[in-house]
Order: C-alpha cells, then structure tokens, then sequence
C-alpha cells in the first residue's frame, strides 16, 4: 500500500502567491532588468551542462519539476504534485495542465522522461539520477519514476539547473544532445523567459514568454545578462546603476564597499543550495600528511579567526565541516581547531617530527588553483611557520595545470573550493568517498582518504529518506571526518547578491540567482 | 631586385613562419599540464570520471601526440579552423563574430595615435625648447611607463564612477538590438571612446617621440638649409620638405607595432569587456581550448605577416632610395 509522504495539491498560482514575501507593495509588471554573469556559458541548456554561468540563464529558459523557497521546502512547479511511496521505490508526478513549450508544444510526462533520461546520460553528476530505473509515462500528465532504492536527493535533483524540462520533439532528433545546435540558438525552452539573442562574450537576451504556465508571471518584459569576467567592472556598473543586479560576487573589499552604497541591496542568501566550502585540503597519503597528528597540528596553527576577519572582511560564514553551513545536515558541534600553537607543537612533537636547531621540523608545499585562493595559500606560509613547517606556496599557471597536479595526487596541501550541490549525495559524497579516489578527476576524493565506516554511514544516509535519521547519520559522519581531519574546512564562499533597491522580490531561495526569476519586478 | 619578386620571397618567408607558429604553439598548448576535459569539470563544478573520460576521446585528447598534430596540421591545411571544445561551434564562426570588434578597436585606436602623435610631435619638433616640448615629453613618458590595464582602469574610475559620462564596459547597449542601424553606430562609437583611447595612450607617446626625433634630424639637414637658403617660405619647407622624409621611420613602426596592438588590443579588451578576439583569446587560453587558441594566433600570425609586408611595399613606395636598393 501506498502511503502518501508528501502532497502538496494547491493550485501552483497560490503557491506562487504564498511563497512571496509579504511586501507592503504590488509588483509592478514590465520593464528590463540587466544583471551581470561572469562568463561566457559553453551553452544555454542545463540538462547537459553544469555549472553557475549555464545555470543562470538556463534557469530562466527551462522550467523544473520543482523549486525550492528560502527554508529548504520543495514547492510545486511543472510538477503540480508528486507522491513518493512509502518504500521510497517509485515517485510520481503530476505536471501542471496547460503548460507549453516556447513553440506552443504542449509539456507531457513523455517530455519528463526524455528529460530524465538525457540528464541520466550526459549531466557530469552521475548520482543525480543513478538510482532512477524507468519513467512511466501512463497518461500525458503523470510520470512515475522507478527507483532501485530510495534516494533521498531526488526532490532537490528535480529543481533548478538539476533538471531541465527539454521538448522531446527538439532535442530527441538523434543527435548528440551536448553538441546540439538548439542548446545555443533557436532554443526551446519550457521556462518563464524565452531567448531572444545570446552572443558570446556579450550578452544574453531573454524575452517574458507570454504562455508561461503561472498566470500573471514573469513580471519582467525582458532580462538582459550582460557577460562581464572583470569584478571591478561589475561594481563600478553596480554602483552607476549601468546593472541592476548580479549574482556570486566574493570580492571582500567589492561587497564591503558596495554594502556602503544606499542605493544596493547586498545579500549573501541565494547560495546554501549550491553551497561553496572552501578548505585546505590534505594528501592523506602524503609522506607527512598522511599523519592525522601531522593534519591536525596544522588545523590547529591556522587561525579561522584571522583569515575571516582579515582576509575575508567578515563577510564569509565559518564552515566547520565539508558540508555547507546553510544545510540542514551540517553540523557545528565538530571539533572546531580553535588556534592553539602549543597544542599544535605538541602533536607534531608526538609524531615524531622534532624541531631542528633552525626552529624548523619539515618542509610542506601548499597549491592554490586559481587568483581568489592565493591570499589562503600564502598566508599559510608565516602562520605554519610557528609550529616549525616550511611551507612553499605553488602557484599553477592555470586552472587546468593546478586540476592536473590535485588529481594525480602530486600535492602535499591544497586551498580549494567545493560545492555541496544541493543534496550531500550529489557534492559531498564524492570528496569523502573511497569508491571515488579516481586518478585525473579534480573534484573526486584527491585527498584519497579512505575509511570504511565513513563510507558506509554516507551509503546508508544515501539511501534513505528519512531526513531525522539521515541528519543523525551526517553527524557521526561529520565527527569522524573533523577528527580523522583528509580536509579542514575554513569558511563558506561568501558569495553576495548585489541588486539595486529598485529590484523588487530579489532572489533569496536556497538556488538564488540559478532560479527562475519570474516573480522578479522592477519597482 | 624587382618589386615582384621581392614579394614572392616575402610571401614565402610568411608561409614558413606561418608553420612554425602553428607546430610551436600547438606543441606548446599540448605539453602543458591538464587541458580542455579539466577546464569543462572546472566550470561545471565537477564531472565524473567517465565524463572526462568521454570528453577525452570525443577531442582525440587521449591521441598519441604526433596524432594530434598531425590531424590539427592537416585540417588547417585544408583552411579548416575545427570546432571548438570549450564552445562547441565551428572556430572560424567564433572568431568571425569577434572580428569586427576587434579589427574596430585596434584601427581607429592606431588611427587616432598616428594622427595626434603626429601633431604633437610636429609641434614638439617646431619649438624645441618650448612648453609644448615639454608637455609632449611628459605625456610620452606616462603613455610608455603607464601599463595599458592601469590606464583603462584609470579613465574608467575616471570617466564612469566620478563622472558619469561613458559606459563601462561593452560595446552595445542591449536595449539597441532592434533599433535602427545608425541609432546602433552612435552607441557603439560611444562605447568606443575610452577602450580606443587606452589603447592609443601607447601607441601616441612613441608616435610623438618618433615625429618629433626624426624632424629635428631631418631639419638639422643640408637640403633644409638648401630649401630655407632658396627663399622657400617656412611653412612649407616644414611641411612639404622635412615632413615627408621623416615619415619614414612613422611608417616602418606603426607597421612594426602591429602585432603588439594586437596584444595590447587583449588587455584592453578585457578591462572594457569589449567583446573582440582579445576577449575570446584570454577565454580560450584560460579554458585550454586548444582549436579556438590555435585559430586566433594563425589568423593574427597571418594578419602580423600580412601588415609586414604591406609596410614594406609603402615604404618602398614613399622612399626612394629603398626602392633604388
């Protein structure tokens, strides 16, 4: 028998009208909105593509089956319903009625499926989707996803970039869905806005589509996304009013000084979904560091404080853990490392490694892969200098240079910067994993840390839908991980959204700027 | 030597330098550490393994080496630029779509240096020992020592944050993409102003100091005496005599400079988002798009030997004794 777990069966425009903050004005409709994003996406279509610079624009372009609000909930979208059964093997969907593509085609349970099966096969996260088996389609409005076993992540995979809703009818011609020639012109999409020009290295024009399927929505005419890489270009046309918003600004100095600025609403929400952690990441099988003693004394030398009130200006949260403080399974009841220089000589002490009669113990090298992380890495060299290590900082010429030397585990420590994803399964499970040490894979677990009782604690969280009991499953997780120590975690990206005060119902939900906009106003 | 066959030999010089810009670079890009599969897992936040794995032999990346060029060196033979990794579009589409932005930037920027750096350094020349020398001097000095990013930066902060007279950045205002086409070439002449005067901030100061240098030789000269001796008016013993032999040397470094405008056209499309092959060069390196960074450095070798020679026959053609030569 099948138990109902979750049914949300209002009309999706009183959800829409729920799910806004109660403002004392009404939205306005009309008018452009011009934002920024940093670089040039590869193309516009999500279901193939990953990444922030794809997903802002292909957020706007094609719709989900869910979206989630500031608090973690799911809230209905193309999906008007869905059910999933109380053994966690089958979840079905009700779309929306009426809803169209921007052709005027009609969205059916045979687009979801092709949809889910195109993610399945070419999205770069394979654990989105691995455990989906088949979709039913048993009428044009209903799909039911078949699962191998009950996978908690699926609800978030099914919102945002994670799961765009592709015509068939386009993308189902035989060809190579990541080389079609309609993720970049001529797209067809399901979303709020439709595409009216993308150039490279310029812009990204999107038009409302009248025949949205949420009455009323978008409110904007049109929204242009300007393709601006330079920062301090951004916050010069930020502050001349030349932009009216952009998203995943992490300049320090940028977001203090623009905080300043009366005229801007400066917001870090928007970001715990795709949840950034930055840390300084350890070779466990390093000849020094694959000493927990040897991890843990260099924890305890850096000073969190320091580094998040001199280098990042307070405006980055402190994150304890690999998994991002804005979840609901992170845990900050972790062994914190306060700094403790005595503590720290002391376990290098222990472990054998004596100071010299320079002051010195041993000589460690620490990478850093792209500009941002470069303050990180070079301060650890004075600061690690206190407990005897010798630190050289290496600079890589590029971002695939530094990918290479982490991924063929040619690296003793490294800053870096992961994304959580949404669900831990899709971002965290891969840094952790010991099925995941894989050679020339930057972002799998380069640490190469290994420890079968982690493994099987994220296995048994991955596969249960109980969110009590995977909560209590993170934290023994968590515990070990901050003990055993492959990676410290320092801070959270402090990734701001700067909009103009002019820009009403700003995106705060967990996705924030890689949502739809289509509640955005222009006041 | 006749004037043709010196082009023929020319021609063939270029040809050959052609090929070792492509096998050097090629080489170069190549051996580097990681390559186009990591920059795409890089921008996308993560890929897994069989991902990069199909990225790999998709591009041929797993290829011995020799393969690799050999079926890069073939295909350029056949005027076939590839398809981009990074982009996936057709490399002559990409860099055709930038062109014209960057051929814009780069002309009327050498355009406007030759012209004021002319004037300048006529002036500067005429009264050597004026004010005007002195203000020359200067501004040769801060356009040489001034790093071309700096001084972008400089007239944004300028020009837009302290008073708000230009756009930042861009070359358009998207508001224009259904007006007509004239209301489009105000706008874009609009933009143009400050990336066009950064990048001629260099190229005015040596401009200048080149004029000025080769007018005071040329007037320190027996035939000037001869002209002034004659009874020739000033004006036009300046203008009609000593100019035109001091264009020389103009002449010979404007056309020298040519590939490093280009470069310094990189720079200043950055810091403007100017939206040109500068832009789409930096990208493509920082992405390890091998086919797109390839494509831009032989269509820039060719443009760079292209201009050299056509130099080289001007200047055949306003001095004679090269041509007697």
């Amino acid at each position: 028998m099948k138990r109902i777990l979750k049914t949300v069966a209002t009309s999706v425009a009183t959800a829409a009208l729920l799910a806004t903050p109660t403002i004392a004005e009404e939205p306005k409709k009309g008018g452009t909105l011009t934002m920024a994003i940093q670089q040039t996406p590869r193309h516009l279509n999500p279901a193939v593509q990953s990444g922030t610079a794809t997903g802002q624009p292909g957020t706007q372009l094609f719709a989900s089956l869910l979206r989630y609000d500031e608090g973690w909930n799911p809230q209905p979208f193309l999906a008007e319903t869905w059910e999933v059964s109380s053994d966690g093997l089958s979840v079905t969907i009700n779309l929306v009625k009426g809803a169209t593509f921007h052709d005027g085609a009609p969205i059916t349970s045979e687009d979801v499926a092709f949809s889910i099966d195109t993610v399945k096969a070419n999205h770069p996260f394979k654990s989105m989707f691995a455990p989906v088996e088949t979709v039913e389609t048993p009428d044009a409005n209903t799909a039911i996803l078949k699962l191998s076993k009950p996978h908690p992540a699926l609800l978030l995979a099914m919102s945002s970039q994670l799961l765009s809703i592709i015509p068939k009818h386009v993308y189902g011609d035989g060809q190579d869905p990541k080389s079609h020639p309609a993720n970049s012109e001529g797209v067809v999409g399901s979303g709020p806005f439709k595409l009216v020009e993308f150039k490279r290295g310029e812009h990204v024009i999107l038009e409302r589509y009248e025949n949205y399927f949420i009455e009323g929505l978008p409110y904007l005419d049109r929204i242009v996304m300007r393709i601006l890489p330079d920062e301090s270009t951004r916050a010069i046309a930020l502050e001349s009013g030349e932009l009216q918003m952009s998203g995943f600004e992490s300049n320090p100095r940028n977001i203090v000084r623009l905080k300043k600025n009366g005229a801007l609403r400066v917001s870090s929400e928007g970001y715990a979904a795709i949840g950034p952690v930055n840390w300084l990441a350890f070779n466990t099988k390093g000849e020094k560091t694959s000493d927990p003693k040897v991890r843990q004394a260099i924890a305890y030398a850096v000073d969190r404080e320091f580094i998040n009130k001199a280098l990042n200006l307070g405006t980055a949260p402190t994150a304890l853990t690999g998994i991002h403080p804005g979840s609901p399974f992170y845990d900050a009841t972790v062994e914190a490392y306060d700094l403790d220089i005595d503590k720290a000589n002391a376990l290098l002490d222990e472990a054998g490694y004596a100071k010299g009669s320079d002051g010195m113990r041993f000589a460690l090298s620490v990478d850093y892969g792209w500009p941002a992380m470069k303050p990180y890495a070079e301060y650890m060299k004075p600061q690690l200098k206190k407990i005897g290590i010798d630190v050289a900082v290496r600079s890589s010429a590029d971002f695939p240079t530094w990918a290479k030397r982490i991924s063929t585990w040619d690296f003793d420590m490294t800053m870096d910067n992961v994304f959580n994803w949404g669900d831990p399964v899709i971002g965290v499970h891969r840094t952790y994993s010991s099925d995941n040490i894989k050679e020339g894979v930057i972002w799998s677990n380069t640490q190469q840390y290994s420890n079968a009782r982690v493994d099987e604690l994220m296995e048994m969280a991955g596969a249960t839908n109980d969110s009590n009991k995977r909560k209590e499953l993170y934290a023994e997780f968590q515990q070990i991980v901050a003990n055993e120590l492959p990676l410290y975690p320092i801070f959270a990206s402090p990734y701001h959204t700067v909009s103009s005060t002019s820009v009403g119902n700003a995106p705060d939900s967990v996705w924030g700027t890689s949502s739809p906009l289509d509640r955005v106003y222009l006041k | 030597m006749s004037l043709g066959k010196i082009l023929a030999k020319r021609i063939g010089y270029g040809l050959i330098l052609l090929i070792a810009v492509v096998v050097l670079n090629f080489t170069l890009i190549t051996i580097a550490p990681g390559d186009v599969a990591d920059s795409i897992a890089g921008d996308m936040g993560g890929a897994d393994a069989e991902v990069l794995a199909e990225i790999r032999s998709r591009y041929g990346l797993d290829r011995p080496f020799a393969v690799q060029l050999g079926r890069y060196i073939s295909s350029i033979a056949a005027l076939d630029l590839g398809y981009s990794y990074f982009y996936n579009a057709p490399v002559t589409e990409l860099i055709l779509q930038r062109l014209p932005a960057t051929l814009l930037l780069v002309f009327s920027s050498q355009i406007l240096a030759i012209a004021v750096g002319l004037l300048l350094g006529v002036m500067a020349a005429r009264k050597p020992n004026s004010f005007t020398n002195l203000i020359v001097t200067f501004l040769s000095l801060f356009g040489f020592a001034a790093p071309v990013f700096w001084t972008g930066i400089l007239l944004i902060i300028l020009f837009v944050a302290i008073w708000p007279v230009f756009p930042v950045g861009g070359m358009m205002s998207a508001s224009l993409i259904d007006a007509l086409w004239y209301e489009q070439w105000i706008n874009i002449g609009y933009h143009l102003v400050l990336p066009m005067v950064t990048l001629a901030s260099i190229y005015l100061a040596l401009y200048s100091r080149l004029t000025r240098a080769s007018m005071q030789e040329v007037l320190g000269s027996d035939y000037v005496r001869t002209a002034r001796a004659k009874g020739l008016a000033e004006n036009k013993v300046f203008y009609k005599h000593a100019l035109k032999n001091s264009l020389g040397p103009l002449v010979t470094v404007a056309g020298l400079q040519f590939s490093a405008v280009i470069s310094g056209a990189v720079v200043v499309e950055a810091v403007f988002s100017w939206p040109g092959l500068g832009t789409l060069a930096l990208q493509s390196i920082l992405a390890r798009d091998t086919p797109t960074i390839m494509g831009i450095l032989f269509l820039s070798s060719l443009v760079v030997i292209v201009v050299n020679i056509l130099t080289d026959m001007i200047l055949r053609m306003i001095d004679p004794r090269i041509r007697a030569d």
